[in-house]
């Protein structure tokens, strides 16, 4: 099994990179994951991470990239919910790389 | 890709069995593809929306509050037995306030519950085109 070593501190992966145990997500995790794929996370990126966040914890799940689109437009504005902007900031898909830069399981109907 | 009318129906208690929970899995990959997806939940199917969920004691994890997600999923059709409610000593107001936003309505909250009698189920089930038993 994969694994991410944060401050001395083995993070178990599954064999997608996805966190074993989304208890072990930390910002120094998402930052971590986030560089293992040569991406650095600017503000633009950590809003819609803070986003999912919250949406995870509110319903306990990862949104289908569709209803992430609808979600981000509604809360931070139209320039942001349309599927340019969000593949502009991951482009490996803005539901997988985000869930799991975000400490999320993969989307519910992702494949 | 063809969109069909698609309905759950979620007769067993949410825990216990893994059926309610994978049921729901199943209803959110179906909105994914964009199909035209509506519930019904039928005997101990309806505990399934309740209330104040608290499922620490058993560890599984409390899935209810996806089911307010579903609006996001345009999934707004949540039809339930009045006869099993009724059964259970149930009434609607024991149910999660489970609602969408229209779209063609400015964005009105509405509610997803319909409460139906078996007749009005019959009814609804015969415009199906694909019904799915959990």
């Amino acid at each position: 099994m994969a694994s991410l070593n944060i401050g001395g501190k083995d993070i178990a992966l599954d064999e997608e990179g996805y966190l074993e145990n989304l208890n072990d997500w930390t910002p120094e995790v998402a930052e971590a994951l986030a560089t293992a794929e040569d991406v650095t996370l600017t503000s633009e990126h950590w809003e819609i991470l803070n986003f999912l966040r919250e949406y995870y914890e509110e319903y306990q799940i990862a949104p289908a990239v569709r209803v992430l689109t609808k979600a981000v437009g509604k809360r931070l504005g139209a320039d942001k919910g349309n599927s340019k902007y969000l593949y502009s900031l991951f482009p490996y898909g803005p539901g997988k790389q985000a869930c799991k830069y975000g400490g999320l399981p993969k989307p519910t109907g992702c494949v | 890709m063809t969109t069909k009318n698609f309905l759950f129906v979620n007769r067993k208690a949410p825990y216990g069995t893994v059926y309610a929970l994978e049921s729901l899995e199943v209803v959110l990959i179906s909105a994914a593809f964009e199909q035209n997806v509506s519930l019904a939940f039928i005997d101990d199917g309806v505990y399934q929306i309740t209330k104040g969920q608290n499922s620490k004691g058993i560890g599984m994890k409390n899935f209810s509050p996806t089911f307010r997600a579903l609006g996001d999923y345009d999934i707004t059709k949540l039809y339930v037995s009045s006869e099993s409610l009724a059964e259970r000593g149930l009434t609607v107001d024991d149910l999660m306030e489970l609602t969408y936003e229209d779209a063609d309505d400015d964005y009105a909250e509405k509610p997803s519950i319909i409460l139906v009698d078996a007749k009005g189920m019959a009814a609804m089930m015969a415009e199906q085109e694909v019904i799915l038993s959990f």
